[in-house]
């Protein structure tokens, strides 16, 4: 069989879980010294795809040729052998060792008994003076860098190995702006040493600025496989998800009211300086600024989970200085936090006790849980949020990204908070849960509850705001009205322009 | 007819694979009861719950520490100021019955206090917190009893130890039985259950949640400290003599019953009426070694193996639920 200058081909690959198709039909095929966008919504079967062509997972049926040769992968390992790397969102990574040791953590000692120290920093130097990161000290401990540099870390270990295909799972999701394009200039150095690279990401842009083709899929199927050059934005929408997009962003019908919050002068750690800000009930105050602006720790300081040092809030006409979350919910504050998994849900507790923690009280009768009545008010919320679910007594983990994120806030629609911060309400979830997410935001609002929105998608922030706060280094660069937005309005202010 | 005897046994086998704590029990009841005839008497029944009354009360209070994520390493030196103090303060103080058992509950409370006011408040491991309460609750034990037993006046707590009501039916065995079932009132039906078992889950999340996550985790050690003064008051009571020895390698005892009934030490899971089970599976395989006179040394080696089998298979079946 030829293999028509192809590198990987994945060919009608199947896969189920207990009797549930993962994927049914999937089919891509990388050529060497490309880069190769895998999308398509959550749950589309992209992850399943490039775990079955990492060997972390065995495929049912199909056919899977690297360098036209059919192989099948017991295990990552025989895959890393075969010259197959994957970069997860979550890296694999020792933090307490240093550079050097990361990369070649599983041949220190290659050079004989005794590890050379020496030899070994310089070759990670090498590498990493390669790939255009001389600024990484090897010798330094690995939990010391920077989130885009421990990423960095990862991608030499692999290709310190030999790498023939590289498979990034969402690498941009925790990066900032320059980080990014640090890692688009060595994806580029890569794909110039004839590594094909398969790269999995929600962000349309990146795809159409660095990828070659793109493969799309749909429900565990092949959708189609395109050049960049040949398809838009739009087009590319409508084939991952096989509707218009043209709600993505829906209408809001209400004016903003009374002011609900008002923050002034707030001082805290070095991320909060002077931020002021205020928000009305009804409105949309989204909060834009690049990784380390300082958005995150503004709002944890208003909600109480951080200090502060000195400035003023007022929450509903009264000056307020929360020393706990525990305070700022009883003020009727509620904050979605931005670290789903972490903070946000309890992964496996059922989902009612996720839904009913903030109102314990509110499902009780004299004191003691009630059964029927905890089960009403928790199904209730979830319909108005449109969650999907098929028992409340299920493990949250058993529902999808976008649908734990609706519990997420089911938590807080049942505190009848009136203020409402959201951070990142819509991260790692697919396209079609993002418009509902938006929806139930949308419904928040009109239901009079202030909203503060802290996303690094501009595009939503421009599509749901009523005005938009931009942060860099701690400090507030501007606050855009809805018809003052641009894109490049905000990033000069993210980037610490003068705004405005 | 048929189609529902199916789903029936179906509904049988998913339950008996969710809580395959009850199943290994159940097996290994029948095969203690098939081993030894002198296993399946009245008197060998009664006086397993007799002896193992302390172990499932100080399990449980293990229980609820564990689910907050953490481990108590005191509870059996706690167990030990239990039985001490209950004893001198009866025979130096010459106090009752009940004030000597109330004196050691409060002791016991508020070694659980300490431990938990580091842990939740300091930040401090909870192993290494109570490795360090371990320490000095032993040393206090011996310190009160000046590194002696203390024996009991007869008819005083010694009756409790061997009171029954039924011939089938001691009083030890009530409180342990009413002390496993106010903590599965508590952890099923009370805002304060949910929050150990939520702390234990995604404490960052709870506390985000508006939820004041130290008070709750406090408590979780007090209600293990108090559940380890009343085992000790019950190993006093067995003997009528406080003993600054007992419960040594206890807390051990505990923490494997808890995990043998599919209690996680990440936290979060776990059950107290599984913990009893437990806390039986560990008694019945002394029991029955005992009975066929297997020595003690080979006892220690058995029981090990046994508990690594019984997780292996509740993971094995855990897994094959998903």
């Amino acid at each position: 069989m030829g293999n028509d200058g192809y590198r990987v081909e994945m060919e009608h690959v199947k896969k189920s879980f207990g009797g549930v198709y993962a994927l049914s039909d999937a089919v891509i095929h990388v050529r060497p010294g490309e880069i190769h966008a895998l999308v398509g919504e959550n749950g589309a079967g992209k992850s399943t795809l490039m775990k079955i062509l990492s060997g972390a997972l065995q495929r049912d049926a199909g056919m899977i040729r690297i360098e036209g040769q059919e192989v099948r992968f017991s295990s990552p390992k025989e895959a890393k052998a075969a010259g197959i790397a994957t970069i997860y969102q979550e890296f694999m990574l020792a933090p307490d060792l240093t550079v050097t040791e990361n990369i070649f953590m599983d041949r220190l000692n290659s050079e004989g008994k005794i590890i050379k120290w020496k030899s070994l920093h310089e070759q990670a130097a090498k590498l990493l003076a390669e790939m255009g990161f001389e600024d990484i000290n090897p010798k330094r401990r690995v939990a010391n860098l920077s989130v885009a540099y421990q990423q960095v870390v990862e991608i030499c270990k692999s290709i310190s190995r030999n790498v023939k295909v590289l498979i990034l799972d969402e690498p941009t999701a925790v990066l900032t702006v320059k980080e990014i394009e640090k890692l688009f200039s060595l994806l580029k150095k890569l794909k110039e040493n004839g590594v094909s690279i398969i790269y999995i990401s929600h962000r349309l842009e990146e795809i159409f600025e660095i990828c070659d083709k793109i493969t799309v899929m749909k429900d565990g199927c092949f959708v189609d496989c395109v050049a960049t050059t040949e398809i838009d934005k739009d087009q590319l929408m409508r084939k991952m998800v096989g509707r218009e997009l043209t709600q993505m962003f829906p209408e809001r019908n209400v004016k903003p009211g009374e002011v609900v919050m008002e923050v002034s002068h707030l001082m805290g750690s070095s991320q909060v300086q002077d931020v002021s800000f205020q928000v009305r009930a009804g409105e949309v105050l989204g909060f834009y600024g690049l990784v380390g602006a300082g958005r995150t720790e503004t709002m944890r300081a208003v909600f109480g989970a951080d200090k502060w040092s000195s400035g003023e809030i007022r929450l509903l006409g009264e000056s307020v200085h929360f020393k706990s979350p525990k305070q700022a919910v009883a003020k009727k504050l509620g904050m979605l936090p931005e670290d789903r998994k972490r903070q946000g849900v309890l992964l496996d507790q059922s989902i009612k006790m996720n839904v009913s923690i903030t109102v314990m009280k509110k499902v009780q009768k004299y004191g003691l849980f009630h059964k029927k009545k905890e089960a009403e008010f928790v199904k209730e919320l979830l319909e108005k949020m449109n969650t999907k679910y098929a028992a409340i007594e299920n493990k949250a983990s058993s529902l999808s990204g976008g649908n734990q994120q609706k519990v997420a806030l089911a938590k807080w629609l049942a505190a009848d908070c009136r203020c409402m911060i959201l951070d990142e309400p819509t991260r790692g979830v697919d396209v079609g849960a993002k418009v509902e997410i938006y929806h139930c935001i949308n419904q928040l609002a009109e239901a009079g509850i202030a909203i503060i929105m802290v996303s690094s998608e501009m595009p939503e922030l421009m599509g749901m705001c009523d005005n938009i706060v931009i942060m860099h280094q701690g400090k507030v660069r501007g606050v855009l009205e809805r018809d003052e937005f641009t894109e490049d309005g905000i990033i000069f202010a993210a980037m610490g322009g003068n705004g405005e | 007819m048929m189609q529902k005897k199916r789903t029936s046994f179906l509904e049988i086998k998913k339950f008996l694979l969710k809580n395959n704590t009850y199943l290994i029990g159940l097996i290994l009841f029948a095969a203690c009861a098939a081993a030894s005839k002198d296993f399946l008497t009245m008197s060998n029944l009664v006086n397993i719950c007799q002896q193992y009354a302390s172990t499932i009360i100080v399990s449980t209070g293990m229980l609820f520490v564990i689910l907050t994520g953490g481990i108590d390493l005191s509870v059996g030196s706690i167990v030990a100021i239990g039985s001490v103090l209950s004893a001198y303060a009866l025979t130096a103080w010459e106090w009752g019955v009940w004030p000597a058992c109330v004196i050691s509950m409060i002791a016991g409370v508020v070694c659980g206090l300490i431990s938990g006011f580091f842990v939740a408040k300091t930040g401090m491991a909870p192993f290494v917190a109570t490795l360090a309460m371990m320490t000095m609750a032993r040393g206090v034990a011996y310190m009160i009893s000046n590194g002696a037993p203390i024996i009991t006046p007869s008819g005083t707590i010694g009756a409790l130890g061997t009171a029954k009501i039924f011939p089938w039916l001691t009083w030890l065995t009530i409180i342990a039985v009413i002390v496993v079932a106010i903590a599965w009132f508590l952890l099923n039906y009370l805002s304060f259950g949910r929050m150990i078992i939520a702390i234990g889950s995604n404490e960052e999340a709870v506390h985000l949640a508006g939820i004041d996550v130290t008070p709750v985790k406090i408590s979780a050690y007090a209600i293990s400290g108090f559940c380890s003064a009343i085992g000790g008051i019950i190993a006093c009571s067995r003997t009528a003599i406080g003993s600054p020895a007992v419960g040594t390698g206890l807390e051990l005892d505990c923490i494997a019953a808890c995990v043998i009934g599919g209690a996680s030490l990440n936290g979060g899971v776990g059950s107290p009426i599984k913990t009893v089970i437990g806390v039986l599976i560990l008694a019945l395989i002394g029991n029955i070694m005992n009975l066929l006179a297997v020595p003690s040394y080979p006892q220690d080696v058995i029981k090990g193996v046994i508990i690594i089998c019984a997780v292996l298979l509740q993971r094995f079946t855990n897994e094959s639920e998903k």
